[in-house]
């Protein structure tokens, strides 16, 4: 971050990659080819729908349900990864232990893991019938078939986002200032909240919103678990699946259409929250 | 330039398949057929090398039924068809990818086998489960697969609702019949093999609605003894249907081929392999020798109770229609 920042200072013959009109074309390109053509044609299938089939298609009861689980689903389960993905980045970074290594990768298998595996996995266990499902179910405690699943599924894939963006952070952190704090008499709880916060803030929020973004597009493992009842725990990408089902290609994007809008604010939010927060911490 | 590119690639292209010597074939089927299709396409093989001396290769793809014909539509280059649901052949139709008489080109419009709907029910029929009015009772768990995303769903629907119509039923009385056993859902599967695991591997619920030719690889999987199959008083013809991809067999020259491929499955032995699969076969002689597996039942038509599976969907499963009315009317 501190090198980027010092190029412009040494002067405009300085930089790494050649030419600036060079390199903003080809990120132009590359950037439209990947990303912009794939969703300008996911709009423009809506616009064989007029504008009240587009409004009855975005708005029948059962896709509003399908958002609020899908939105507020993945908002708890990317709480919940900011919380423990902080204190698993927090050990990593701070403890050794024997196994590290190995619990460092284990981190990562949620990236890597097709997401179907992790949904089949996640139902056998906690299912009716499942090796801890079997016993939280008498209890009256159902984790599967219900949007409880749902929210345990989004937890699983979202966590490696929190802890990969908080552990660099946590590591370049200075250990002298949380000492410093310290020797002038902080609480433990001032030490965190004063001093450790505020320079992992931005990297917990952008883990939040990576964490947020990735479930609110997850489908495969979320199917397995979900029981998939229509108002109940039915996510949007199966309702968008149900509409393709139905050779409803138009319905289908035009639900794509308000998830992509809706997920594209909350990013853009999120991102204007991290640059405020940013400056407000002095540019760390 | 461009078309003497092509006319090299198009040389290329014969010139390996000249040194393959086989023609490959492509047969783009639902899920559950999987099994089936396997034995078949061996038969098949020899079949077409003995009459023709000729060597074929056939390659399957699976998925859900109208997930592949969605798949062929935007251009998969299957040369067959072999469907669960006749509004996936008709989607391919419209889009004219298959032709528009695909229905009277085959025998028995078009569907070498059929499958109708029936209950699987745990070892023993614990719940003393019979007919479609014991799915409705307090405290049955149902297990059945949501009508709009899968074509085993839309059957066991339109299956439940003959029911109440042949016995005359009035509308009222049967949009608060299929709410009350929809209300009796814990899961409502994705899509066929959804359904079976949530069922079996999950021992969800006390009966799963599915088809027939679900069974045998229910007893294969799981073992005979896991499941009672249950016959209710009545149930649908769900006619499976086949069409050679017209687009793509023009493109590759296996029109013979595709057409062969697909007239053997009425063939005596394609007959034989698919009973034996637990899928009905359309020849009525087969059907006889096999009379142990197909149990009688009373069945009825889509034709005969809704014009046609398109016309089903328009006024049952399309969104607004009245298996949306079971979830969102309160």
């Amino acid at each position: 971050m501190s090198a980027a920042a010092a190029v412009p200072a040494t002067g405009a013959n300085r930089k790494v990659l050649p030419g600036f009109n060079l390199t903003l074309g080809y990120t132009l390109l590359y950037l439209s080819l990947i990303v912009l053509i794939p969703l300008s044609a996911l709009v423009l299938k809506t616009f064989t729908l007029s504008w009240d089939q587009f409004w009855a298609a975005i708005s029948s009861p059962r896709v509003v349900a399908s958002y609020r689980l899908t939105f507020g689903a993945s908002f708890i389960a990317a709480l919940v990864n900011v919380v423990f993905g902080l204190l698993v980045a927090w050990v990593l970074v701070r403890y050794t232990f024997p196994g590290k290594k190995i619990i460092d990768a284990l981190v990562d298998l949620p990236f890597a893991l097709p997401t179907a595996v992790a949904g089949i996995s996640l139902t056998a266990l906690l299912a009716g019938n499942g090796w801890i499902g079997q016993y939280l179910e008498p209890l009256g405690i159902k984790l599967a078939f219900n949007p409880n699943g749902v929210v345990i599924a989004l937890i699983f894939i979202g966590l490696p986002f929190v802890v990969r963006t908080v552990q660099p952070v946590l590591e370049e952190g200075e250990r002298e200032l949380e000492e410093a704090a310290m020797c002038l008499g902080a609480t433990r709880l001032q030490t965190f909240t004063r001093v450790i916060f505020p320079s992992i803030a931005p990297a917990l929020l952008t883990g939040f919103a990576m964490a947020f973004a990735r479930a609110i597009g997850e489908y495969g493992s979320v199917i397995f678990i979900a029981g998939n009842m229509p108002m109940v725990s039915e996510i949007t990408p199966l309702v968008i699946i149900g509409k393709l089902e139905q050779y409803d290609y138009a319905g289908a994007t035009a639900v794509a259409v308000v998830m992509l809008a809706l997920s594209f604010v909350l990013l853009l939010v999120i991102n204007a929250l991290q640059g405020w927060q940013r400056r407000r911490s002095g540019g760390t | 330039m461009k078309t003497s590119l092509k006319t090299l690639l198009a040389a290329a292209a014969f010139a390996a398949s000249g040194l393959a010597s086989a023609q490959t074939l492509l047969n783009a089927s639902y899920d559950v057929a999987r099994e089936f299709y396997k034995d078949y396409n061996a038969a098949f093989i020899a079949h077409y090398k003995k009459t023709t001396g000729k060597d074929v290769k056939i390659d399957q793809a699976h998925g859900g039924s109208s997930a592949q014909a969605r798949a062929v539509a935007d251009g998969l280059d299957a040369d067959v068809v072999t469907m669960n649901t006749t509004t996936d052949v008709d989607f391919l139709a419209e889009r004219g990818v298959v032709a528009k008489d695909w229905a009277s080109r085959f025998p028995g419009n078009a569907s070498p086998t059929s499958s109708t709907m029936l209950f699987l029910v745990r070892n023993g029929n614990p719940k003393g489960i019979k007919d479609w009015d014991d799915l409705v009772k307090p405290g049955v768990g149902v297990v059945v697969v949501n009508p709009k995303t899968g074509g085993n769903g839309r059957y066991a629907y339109l299956a439940a609702l003959g029911y109440l119509k042949k016995k005359g039923a009035t509308e009222a009385q049967q949009q608060e019949f299929l709410s009350k056993l929809y209300k009796n859902v814990p899961v409502l599967a994705r899509g066929g093999r959804d359904a079976t695991t949530a069922f079996l591997q999950r021992n969800t619920g006390d009966v799963l609605i599915t088809f027939e030719s679900e069974v045998e690889s229910v007893n294969k999987e799981f073992g005979a003894d896991k499941v009672d199959v249950v016959y209710p008083s009545i149930s649908i013809v769900a006619e499976n249907p086949v069409a050679v991809v017209e687009r793509t067999v023009a493109k590759k020259g296996t029109a013979e081929l595709a057409k062969a491929y697909l007239q053997y499955l009425y063939s005596d032995e394609g007959q034989e392999i698919a009973a034996k699969h637990s899928i009905r076969p359309h020849s009525a002689a087969v059907l006889k020798k096999y009379a142990s597996t197909f149990k009688p039942i009373k069945l009825f038509t889509v034709q005969e109770l809704y014009g046609s599976l398109a016309e089903a969907q328009k006024v049952y499963f399309n969104d607004g229609g009245q298996f949306d009315k079971i979830y969102t009317v309160k």
